[in-house]
């Protein structure tokens, strides 16, 4: 199971608490910050490596979650030096009519943001994790001047940066979507990757923009440390697509019922499997445990891939009709398996289907039989959202705007998470192949519907939230 | 700590000793074996305890596998945790 089918633990991830450390003073707060992380941190690597010497499982990434950033930025100086007014015009939807621009922020600010984010960057270095993800703000409902600082400098922080991930929420079924950060976000992602174009505009991969964030999540670039969870845990993202796969192709001939049913024993064991890795490495870290995420997360080795399973589902090529129902039979399946292994299961818990890590899928989008409409009916019945997905570099930023929105609304609308890891790749037109190398993989440009949706996405405010928000 | 070693291949001699080197080598002990014999195939499954082992998990894996190729047989090795976790309800 473990070396023919690729059965690994694709990450253990330990979430920081960091609201601790807010302070008026830049160099304090960073001073917190790293010797807070270091000191927690230091021997997750080491054990990580010792827990796959006692047991021969591969753990293929180390990562961090912090607190979400911008609830630390509020308590510096350079920050509150921004005038309350704007902000509250800005959010203020019965200003709108006047239509107010997007607030300034002092350069200083911005300054402040970027040493942050160095200074994580340089921590997930010294106790040598892969990624530190939590460079993140929660603006589904409105925006903080720490959130806008926040957001402004990620252009300039995700191309200098090498392991800082961000992520964005900018929309939640209780409160509904910000459209604002809607049309933010587009911008931000096109300047991000005019910023990186010389490596494929790859800035774009470390930043997520999500509806219904979860709080636990141990998968990059989404990753962060919500509020409400303890000072520090440890999760831990199983994988496995590999193993689900080889189950599938030896269930040929039987019904759904059956496919399930195998589908389900599998998930189960390979949720015992992370639990055990998830529960050893609280124990030696001595931090307490936080939950396993059952997702299937494709990686770029062939037998590795989700659009694998359904093709050996009876799917002849990912994306063409079925595609959904086989997708929907197999999320369920894991969900229930996982279930049943573990009390602990959190995170986003799915299949993910990143276009660029899956072998099948980047072959399925280079058919042009896996579309980016495809992809979001998928996203209905799976975590997590249009992730990976590589659109021609002169995309405006208002369309990517409208590719957020259509994705967040049926996070919203659905009472899921959704998110979008979109890349506007600068100089590259569709069909052109792109390659980002190691675990992100090469893609193709997908082609994106030629309809201006400027009008929609200029007006300002939020969506209601939906009516099912209204449970109490 | 104990691990499961499990030998799958066509039989041909050797293969029981090759298995017992490796692991003596390593002063890993064998605690239990049983052998099954079916056609020309021969499957083996035994009992090892780590205890006063100068060598990980890891290390021995990578040495059994390239032990059994030279001999044509597939060796796979698996702690008893893992074992215990994924079947059992």
């Amino acid at each position: 199971m473990i070396e023919e089918q690729g059965l690994d633990v694709r990450t253990i991830t330990m979430g920081t608490n960091l609201l601790d450390c807010a302070d008026s003073s830049l160099d304090k707060m960073k001073e917190k910050i790293d010797s807070k992380i270091y000191s927690l941190a230091k021997k997750l690597s080491e054990v990580a490596t010792s827990i796959e010497d006692d047991y021969g499982i591969p753990i293929i990434n180390r990562r961090i979650t912090v607190t979400p950033i911008s609830l630390l930025l509020g308590a510096l100086d350079s920050v509150q030096e921004m005038p309350l007014d704007d902000i509250q015009k800005f959010n203020d939807p019965l200003f709108q009519k006047y239509n107010i621009r997007e607030p300034k922020i002092s350069q200083d600010a911005l300054n402040s943001s970027k040493e942050i984010a160095e200074c994580l960057d340089n921590v997930a270095k010294k106790v040598n994790v892969d990624f530190l993800g939590g460079f993140s703000a929660l603006v589904h409902k409105g925006f903080t001047r720490a959130d806008l600082c926040l957001i402004q400098s990620l252009p300039e922080i995700l191309s200098s940066t090498e392991r800082v991930c961000s992520s964005i929420n900018l929309a939640s079924t209780r409160s509904g979507m910000n459209m604002n950060a809607v049309k933010i976000m587009g911008n931000i992602i096109h300047q991000i990757a005019m910023n990186t174009r010389d490596n494929n505009s790859i800035g774009c991969a470390k930043l997520v923009v999500f509806a219904n964030a979860v709080e636990d999540n141990p998968f990059m670039a989404g990753g962060f440390h919500g509020v409400g969870e303890s000072e520090c845990c440890i999760n831990v993202g199983i994988s496995g697509p590999g193993v689900i796969r080889n189950i599938v192709k030896h269930q040929k001939k039987v019904d759904f019922e059956s496919l399930a049913e195998s589908i389900k024993k599998t998930a189960f064991k390979i949720t015992r499997m992370g639990q055990l890795v998830a529960q050893q490495a609280a124990k030696r870290l001595n931090i307490p445990f936080g939950i396993v995420d059952i997702s299937l997360a494709p990686t770029t080795r062939p037998f590795d891939s989700v659009a694998g399973i359904l093709e050996e589902m009876g799917i002849e090529i990912t994306g063409g009709p079925g595609t959904t129902a086989a997708l929907a039979l197999l999320t369920d399946a894991v969900k229930k398996g996982g279930l049943m292994a573990s009390s602990y299961v959190g995170g986003l818990s799915g299949a993910f289907i990143p276009v660029s890590e899956d072998k099948f899928m980047t072959e399925a989008a280079r058919k042009n039989i896996l579309t980016i409409e495809k992809l979001e009916a998928m996203t209905s019945v799976c975590s997590v959202g249009l992730d990976m997905v590589c659109i021609p570099g002169s995309t405006s930023p208002a369309t990517i705007s409208g590719i957020i929105a259509d994705e967040a609304a049926i996070g919203m609308i659905n009472n899921k998470t959704t998110g979008v890891r979109i890349i506007p790749v600068i100089g590259k037109k569709t069909g052109e192949e792109v390659e980002f190398g190691g675990l992100l993989g090469k893609s193709i440009i997908m082609p994106v519907k030629q309809s201006s949706c400027e009008t929609f996405i200029n007006r300002q405010g939020r969506i209601p939230a939906p009516v099912h928000s209204q449970r109490n | 700590m104990k691990a499961i070693v499990s030998v799958v291949g066509l039989d041909k001699p050797g293969i029981v000793a090759t298995v017992s080197t490796t692991l003596a080598k390593h002063n890993i002990n064998i605690i239990d074996i049983t052998q099954s014999y079916a056609h020309d195939f021969f499957t083996m499954i035994l009992i090892v305890d780590f205890e006063k082992s100068d060598i990980t998990l890891k290390e021995i894996s990578d040495e059994l596998r390239e032990e059994g190729e030279k001999i044509g047989v597939f060796i796979t090795i698996q702690h008893e945790d893992i074992f215990r976790a994924m079947h059992r309800i």
